[in-house]
């Protein structure tokens, strides 16, 4: 084999025609191929319906990512493969849910923690709250790794989504 | 158009296919697609051939399409006849064969109820397929049509698949025929100017040049094959080829090398690992072509022309890539090597060393006493149906190896072979496609006599449609590659490779309204060629053959083009297991 060199994380944004097969389409061409998908995130994002953009987290040498985007761009309903990564300085956003239960201290403490972090409240009650939170993967992996400690007990999360800096569309 | 005006859906596809020139269509009824047939049976412009199994429809439409350059169409029932055109489909992905394949489905009211017959069909075509649709909408059944023709035979040519609903082709709806429902589909035919001028100075330079060549050529049109004998012209350099590209370089000429790769002759592939410039147009490194990847050509500066990005930096790093069609960067590449007015540089000494490889007659064989050697079964084959330029297919196995070798080719699209998928059972009916399609041509199935068995029942399309194709089977009772490889690999332990039960291939020729031949000794066999090529109808040939014959030259699997085996003598018995692991 060849030395593929080192394996580094990559952010894929994928704008695809939005009709269905198409996810499958390309989740069965990571399968297939024996590519790593990390993360994956689709919505559709034009007015009209008809475009999704979906966010796939990777990992590889280069040499794999650059297969993995010739692979995603001969497809016949993608329209453009941008490696986020690849491209410059780029925004990457999670969204997680987190449900804690308990009383006493340690529901005081879910609360500074969650102060800290910037998660915000969406429901409480005696017993419970549900936080959310927003931001880099770590960010949101060391705050569920925090509320471990005081009572979390449901995790929801959404996946990464991201964007290049600038004025510039990627 | 008030609606009682408007087509069944059913009706729209026959005249979208109509408007596409469509002129033949294989296929096998059924319940999901009797409004399909019944719209065909009303019309006289699309002749329909009735095959004997659903993927002999694909593999005719295959024959039909490499050998015309037009797309073949299939069109079978939901359910089996989908998942049994799966193998056909996938056959014509791996060797970028443009196809259409028109499947049946259930009702869409019961689309996920198991209904009878029904399949996943797009779920089952979704990674076999170049691309792929359900129509769910009757208006736009017309519209997908002229788009999958488009897509199946531009680009990297491919199969498209339609799966339509038997509501579908009877609902009544407008006609209209776009062909880009899809505005991301993308087309790269020129490719970028400063990479062929680099590509033209390095090639310019080259003191030990090799052109590798591959089906894409022959895709690309008869064109391309014209421009790349210019190519070689101009620039002196030798020229190998895969086995998809065989033909689109005459072998007749002095800088052919044979065919390079796992069963290639000895100077092809020493001319690959010893060149100083490889330019590989069409081709994709696959893995019978480059053997061990680290040994693989280790001095040379590479460069490759493929219509299909994903190929460059596959398997093998290109110093050069060039996303193109053939057909274009060859043309530009010929247009800027004359207007520069470059010669080639001399190249006597590496001719010099190509000749002292060829001296090895790496397909050299005795043929001595009566027994008839396959190889000389092939020459003798070749020497007589030569003058008529015949379109040959094969199945898969020795036989075809041994057609590859000394089978010669002159021209484009007379060479049809299942390559990448290596699918026992594709020649018979790729012939029968190729006789449709080229009514005048003598073609001649070269098979094996395992393989012609894997859809041996299309014998009885050939009688239907009064196909004068003829089979010329070399049989050595054995599944003859499989049991060399066990032969090298495992000390000849024959596991199931000899093949049982026969049947008497002349009788049963006969009895499907043949005419069989056998041929037992080389004293028969001038004859037995003749005799067969004389007849005005389908002929079978049961040419026996030595049993335990081996193809040679061979690179084994996970061996360097070096480490090529010339002959029996070389062969040890056995292999390390990671070896063993290799295909």
């Amino acid at each position: 084999m060849r030395d593929l060199g080192p394996i580094r994380r990559h952010t894929l944004a994928i704008t695809v025609d939005n009709e269905s097969g198409v996810l499958a389409k390309i989740v069965g061409l990571f399968s297939a191929r024996g590519y790593n998908i990390e993360s994956l995130t689709v919505a559709d994002i034009t007015e009209t319906h008809d475009v999704s953009r979906i966010t796939i987290v990777t990992s590889g040498s280069q040499e794999v990512i650059d297969q993995i985007e010739a692979q995603l761009d001969r497809l016949v309903t993608v329209h453009k493969v941008s490696d986020l990564t690849e491209l410059g300085p780029h925004v990457e956003r999670e969204m997680a849910l987190l449900k804690v239960t308990g009383g006493g201290d340690k529901r005081l403490e879910a609360m500074r923690l969650a102060d800290i972090y910037r998660a915000r409240v969406v429901d409480a009650t005696i017993e419970s709250f549900i936080f959310e939170i927003t931001g880099s993967t770590e960010k949101v992996n060391t705050f569920i790794a925090l509320m471990r400690e005081v009572g979390l007990v449901e995790v929801a999360r959404g996946g990464v989504v991201a964007i290049s800096r600038g004025k510039d569309p990627s | 158009m008030a609606v009682n005006e408007q087509k069944t859906g059913a009706e729209n596809l026959i005249q979208a296919l109509t408007e596409l020139g469509v002129d033949t269509v294989f296929g096998y009824p059924g319940g999901a697609v009797l409004p399909i047939y019944d719209a065909l049976f009303q019309q006289t412009v699309i002749k329909h051939i009735l095959v004997r199994h659903e993927q002999a429809a694909v593999h005719a439409a295959e024959g039909y399409a490499r050998s015309t350059g037009k797309p073949g169409v299939v069109l079978v029932t939901s359910g089996p006849g989908a998942t049994n055109a799966v193998t056909g489909i996938t056959d014509a992905l791996l060797d970028s064969i443009p196809v259409v394949v028109l499947t049946g489905q259930v009702a869409t009211h019961l689309i996920g109820s198991d209904a009878f017959q029904e399949c996943d069909t797009v779920g089952i075509t979704r990674h076999c397929s170049k691309h792929n649709y359900l129509v769910k909408d009757p208006e736009r059944l017309a519209d997908i049509v002229h788009e999958a023709f488009h897509i199946a035979t531009s680009g990297r040519p491919g199969p498209v698949v339609i799966d339509i609903p038997k509501d579908v082709q009877v609902a009544r709806a407008g006609y209209r025929k776009r062909s880009a429902l899809h505005n991301g589909y993308k087309l790269q035919l020129k490719g970028e100017l400063k990479d062929i001028e680099a590509a033209v100075e390095m090639l310019a330079r080259a003191e030990r040049p090799i052109l590798y060549t591959g089906g894409g050529v022959i895709n690309s049109g008869n064109g391309a094959s014209q421009l790349l004998r210019e190519l070689a012209r101009v620039t002196g350099a030798p020229v190998t080829s895969t086995l998809m590209g065989l033909g689109a370089f005459p072998a007749a000429s002095p800088q052919w090398l044979g065919m390079l790769g796992m069963h290639g002759t000895y100077e092809a592939n020493m001319a690959m690992n010893e060149c100083d410039l490889m330019l590989c147009i069409g081709a994709r490194f696959d893995d019978r072509v480059t053997g061990r990847l680290d040994a693989f050509s280790p001095n040379s500066k590479k460069i490759h022309i493929d219509i299909d990005r994903s190929s460059i930096n596959k398997n093998v790093k290109a110093d050069l890539g060039i996303v193109g069609d053939v057909g274009h960067v060859l043309e530009d590449m010929l247009k800027i090597w004359k207007a520069r007015a470059h010669k080639a540089v001399d190249q006597k000494a590496w001719f010099a060393k190509i000749d002292a490889w060829r001296k090895k007659d790496s397909l050299g064989f005795r043929q001595t006493g009566k027994e008839i050697l396959p190889q000389y079964a092939i020459e003798r084959l070749y020497e007589a149906t030569k003058a008529k330029a015949p379109i040959i297919t094969t199945e898969v196995g020795q036989h075809q190896m041994w057609a590859a070798q000394h089978f010669h080719f002159e021209g484009p699209r007379k060479w049809l072979t299942s390559g990448g998928l290596g699918t026992m059972g594709y020649g018979l009916p790729a012939a029968i496609g190729a006789q449709l399609g080229n009514p005048r041509s003598l073609v001649i199935d070269i098979a094996g006599e395992a393989s012609i068995l894997m859809n041996i029942q299309e014998m009885s399309t050939a009688v239907q449609y009064r196909l004068p194709v003829k089979v010329f089977v070399l049989n050595n009772e054995y599944m003859g590659m499989v049991r060399q490889w066990q032969q090298l690999t495992y000390e000849s332990r024959y596991a199931e490779s000899y093949s049982q039960a026969l049947p008497d291939f002349v009788k049963l020729a006969e009895a499907y309204g043949w005419k069989g031949i056998r041929i037992d000794d080389v004293d028969g066999l001038d004859a037995g060629i003749a005799e067969m090529i004389a007849y005005d109808g389908p002929v079978f040939v049961d040419c026996r053959v030595a049993k335990l014959e081996n193809c040679f030259p061979m690179i084994p699997s996970g061996a360097a083009h070096t480490e090529m085996l010339l002959n029996p003598s070389d062969v040890k018995g056995e292999l390390d297991e990671d070896a063993q692991a290799l295909v």
